[in-house]
């Protein structure tokens, strides 16, 4: 059985653009406000006058983030009902029928992940296209990127070519929860941190 | 005669590979659609297996991506409805199909019997954008009528269209973009292909060129999705200024001698006193302006940096860059050009091009328009016949045609005719919020339309009842391109043919653009001249074959296409073509068609013009109408733009909830000038003009420059009984006034102020 499996995403060719996010919607009928993959825009700096000209000292980079299908995800963790659980493939499912909708998962995830359904009433989430990627195709994320900013792969061997260690403002420490994403950095992550950057675009993000 | 109904009914589950309905955004890409019990129910991107740079993946954005929120949208227009209010009063009744065009085929009669065929107009349009479908098929229909005023050049592209032939006589001056992986400079001005996608893949060969080595750098008032993830540097520049910052990189090249001289002497005219043409040797050469020989002003990076707020070292680096970093690419977005004076910039640009030796060289780029040297895509190859009415107007200045149209004449831009004989009095709308939502000044569009006795009927077919549907006497509903057939070539690149099967049945009483014309046609006595018994499908085939005839020789039949289900024929890109490469070689035995036969940085015709304070013989930087620097700004401190969002294809998609969700619409305010307001990230504010008012919420970033207000085009307007607009439109703002030599659109040109709501 291959995987688990991992995703790789090249913040320094990241567009923005959000056809993964688009796609990943249309891939699993996801309503408005359901958001299984996140584009994250982290932006910071400022502005000098200088004689007649504006100087600026600006930075922004995008993070599309999805489930990272974590080694120790928290969101198992503090799923009173069991609901939520990684399977032995490595993919972190939720169980419709056994969720009551608590969204213990929701606020433990650092990353976001778990998305409320209002209509169901239950968690939802990245499911990695498991049945994609079952067939031999990419997940839908991954197969729309304009950009080619996207893939993925087995978790050993992204870990042994890219690391599976990406820690930058606004991401958690890897430790946490031990992720299944490689990160190629954008040249500015070095730019931002907590005082110097902000997810400048919230209301896109879920808040 | 009605065209054959189909044949066979269409399967009801199934797996359709097929063009992603276009509305002129600039890709043309491959969707996968799968359909169960008749309904599509997801799209996939271009599933090919092979996925390289000569024939890489045409994977859809975003847009594409959701497109099935508009497909399935509750608001799909149904059946025809009839104004039985005032005309914009939104009050309508539903009528059956043989009534509505009873109404249109009577009304379309009556006008050409009272004013004549001039009188008729089908406005501009790209709201359906393929062969089949959209406005192409009501220009057959007029013209087998006896003609309508006729129209060209765009919206989009007005002043470059007009301004880069008389640099290069020629549209044709782009190479093949896999080229780019040669240049090793790349200066990306106001050009944002990872939002506005300028060709699909265009943003995926700049992520290419840069890992061959480029150095990438994007001058723009804001912090483009392209500026974030392609350039190596972002340089914001103040909007209008941009001639005044490439002038100031003339000079420095030519102050310390960086210009490619011998290519400047072999190949082009005006450069300085030794090469003007004929009958005009005394007059200013470009060098001249530059160094300020003649009006005291050398245009020095000192000069510019008030004028253009970038620093004047960096200005000076850049120049550097570019002329010693060859081959270089200075490729120029369209914005820029939407502008007061904007064929200067074209010119400029090209300039710059020429006097570095960057034309006709692999790895470099002639500026301009750039349309592809091998011809590229054919753009219109669905026969519209020709039309009997010799008249035609800038598509612009529709509304100066309603207003006083009779009488109108070259200083209107009118050509074909000495002047329009007719106003225009009927207006058959297709695919078009040109109308209302996308043209300029929309309190002042709103008046002319209310007026009935101006437009006497005003039809609108579409899909949605948009802006300019509101103001119509009669709106028809429209098929969306996957409820009936068409096909596609790329767009400006182009190296593909896109097939659009009909992928699923219309809603409700919904035709296709094709269709409701050949029933008119039907009852104004010329139907089988209209359909010569083909219907979409035939039209297809009729299609595929000039296509085969002319760049794709190898494309199958219809029929063979259609079964393989591949939805699209390519023809890789392994050795990419350099416009410009026989004249570079030779310039006396192959000249340019230009009256020189060499690049004209000093034109004669337009020298001959007689208006150089707007129409310089050599491209200059001239103070726009509208600006920081004139007395207007003391009201209204702030220039508006408006970007090519994501969420949209200009108006299209606005009413789309994924797209919404993805890119709300704001106004995006620097937090200089929104902490002189009061203003906080996330505020309603108001943003206004003496031209009109919009309120919409506002995004405080430093990803816009101080002194700009960016509101992104395309929001549909949304008039409050006071008529202030509640939906974030621009165009409210936005002056009619016209670019002075090609008559286009300069709606970036504006100054407003905001505050809070």
């Amino acid at each position: 059985m291959p995987g688990p499996w991992a995703f790789l995403f090249d913040a320094a060719a990241c567009s923005g653009c959000k056809a993964c996010q688009a796609a990943c919607k249309d891939r699993h009928g996801l309503a408005v406000g359901v958001l299984w993959r996140r584009v994250y825009e982290v932006a910071g700096g400022s502005w000098a006058r200088e004689r007649d000209a504006w100087v600026p000292d600006v930075f922004a980079f995008n993070l599309s983030i999805g489930c990272n299908h974590c080694e120790a995800p928290i969101c198992v963790e503090v799923c009173p009902t069991g609901a939520m659980r990684r399977r032995p493939d490595g993919l972190v499912v939720v169980d419709a029928d056994t969720c009551i909708g608590c969204r213990y998962c929701a606020w433990a995830c650092p990353y976001g992940t778990p998305q409320f359904d209002d209509a169901s009433g239950r968690m939802t989430k990245c499911t990695f296209c498991a049945d994609d990627v079952d067939a031999g195709r990419a997940p839908a994320c991954v197969a729309a990127c304009p950009m080619r900013a996207l893939d993925f792969g087995e978790r050993a061997a992204l870990e042994a070519r890219h690391g599976l260690d990406a820690s930058f403002f606004p991401l958690p420490d890897p430790s946490l929860t031990r992720p299944g994403l490689s990160i190629v950095p954008h040249r500015d992550v070095g730019r931002a941190g907590p005082r110097t950057a902000a997810v400048a675009n919230r209301e896109e993000v879920g808040g | 005669m009605t065209p054959p109904p189909r044949k066979a009914p269409l399967p009801r589950d199934r797996i359709v590979r097929v063009g992603c309905p276009a509305h002129n955004c600039g890709g043309r890409c491959l969707l996968v659609a799968h359909v169960r019990d008749g309904r599509i129910v997801r799209l996939d991107g271009d599933d090919r297996p092979e996925d390289t740079l000569a024939d890489p993946q045409l994977r859809p954005c975003t847009r594409g991506r959701a497109y099935l929120r508009r497909q399935y949208h509750p608001d799909r227009l149904l059946h025809p409805l009839k104004r039985v209010g005032l005309r914009g009063e939104g009050k309508w009744a539903r009528i059956p199909w043989d009534e509505a065009l009873d109404l249109v085929a009577g009304e379309m009669r009556r006008v050409r019997a009272t004013y004549g065929n001039g009188a008729l107009f089908v406005p501009y349009g790209t709201g359906s954008y393929s062969q089949l479908n959209g406005s192409v098929v009501a220009r057959r229909l007029m013209n087998l009528f006896g003609g309508c005023l006729g129209i060209y050049n765009s919206y989009s592209w007005a002043a470059i269209n007009v301004a880069t032939p008389y640099v290069y006589g020629t549209l044709h001056t782009g190479n093949q973009r896999q080229d780019w992986l040669n240049a090793k400079y790349i200066l990306m001005w106001g050009w944002n292909p990872a939002e506005m996608r300028d060709g699909t893949n265009s943003e995926l060969f700049v992520r290419r060129a840069r890992e061959a080595g480029a150095r990438t750098v994007c001058i723009d008032p804001r912090m483009s999705l392209t500026a974030v993830s392609l350039a190596d540097e972002w340089i914001p520049i103040r909007p209008g200024t941009d001639t005044a910052m490439m002038s100031a990189m003339a000079h420095v090249m030519i102050t310390e001698g960086l210009h490619d001289a011998d290519f400047v002497r072999t190949h082009c005219v005006g450069f300085d006193a030794t090469q003007m043409p004929p009958g005009c040797e005394g007059e200013e050469s470009y060098r001249d302006y530059i160094l300020g020989v003649r009006d005291g002003v050398p245009k020095s990076p000192d000069w510019a940096e008030p004028i253009t707020a970038v620093p004047r070292a960096t200005i000076a680096r850049v120049a550097r860059e570019y002329a010693t970093i060859r081959p270089g690419v200075l490729y120029q977005g369209y914005g820029m050009q939407r502008r007061a004076y904007g064929e200067q910039v074209v010119r400029a640009g090209c300039v710059l091009a020429a006097i570095t030796g960057n034309v006709g060289v692999h790895g470099g780029w002639a500026s301009g328009l750039a349309n592809q040297p091998d011809g590229g895509c054919a753009w219109y190859v669905f026969p519209t016949g020709d039309n009997p009415v010799a008249a035609s107007i800038p598509v612009f200045l529709w509304s100066e045609a309603v207003l006083h149209g009779k009488g109108m004449g070259q200083e209107h831009g009118v050509i074909g005719a000495e002047r329009l004989d007719a106003d225009v009095k009927l207006i058959y709308a297709i695919a078009t919020n040109c109308l209302v939502n996308q043209h300029a000044n929309i309190n002042r569009t709103i008046e002319i339309l209310r007026d009935e006795s101006k437009v006497e009927f005003l039809v609108v077919q579409d899909q949605f009842l948009t802006s300019t549907a509101r103001y119509a006497d009669l709106v028809l509903p429209a098929c969306t391109q996957f409820e009936t057939w068409g096909v596609e070539d790329g767009w400006k690149y182009g190296d593909e043919v896109i097939l659009m099967p009909q992928v699923v049945e219309p809603p409700g009483e919904a035709r296709s653009d094709y269709r409701i014309c050949a029933d008119l046609a039907e009852r104004l006595g010329i139907g089988s001249a209209f359909t010569e018994l083909r219907d979409e499908r035939g039209w297809v085939d009729w299609c595929l074959d000039h296509y085969r005839r002319t760049r794709f020789p190898g494309l199958p039949s219809l029929d063979e296409f259609e079964a393989s289900n591949a939805g699209v024929y390519s023809r890789p890109v392994t050795r990419p073509e350099v416009a410009f490469e026989d004249f570079r070689r030779d310039p006396e035995r192959h000249p340019l068609e230009t009256p020189s036969g060499k690049i004209e940085i000093f034109s004669q015709r337009l020298f001959a013009m007689g208006r150089p304070d707007e129409i310089p013989a050599v491209p200059k930087y001239v103070q726009e109408w509208e600006s920081p620097f004139g007395p207007e700004a003391a009201r209204f401190p702030l220039q508006a733009i408006g970007h090519h969002t994501l969420h949209r294809v200009h108006s299209t998609h606005d009413n789309n909830d994924w797209l919404a969700e993805a890119f709300p619409q704001r106004a995006f305010i620097n937090p200089v000038d929104a902490a002189a307001r009061g203003i906080a990230d996330g505020d309603t504010v108001r943003v206004w003009n003496e031209r009109g008012v919009t309120v919409l919420k506002c995004r405080v970033t430093p990803r816009v420059m101080p002194g700009v207000v960016d509101i992104p085009e395309g929001a549909w307007w949304e008039p409050d009984a006071d008529g202030v607009d509640r939906g974030g439109n621009i165009n409210v703002l936005t002056s009619e006034r016209w670019t002075p030599l090609a008559f286009g659109t300069a709606q970036h040109t504006a100054m407003v102020q905001v505050g809070r709501a």
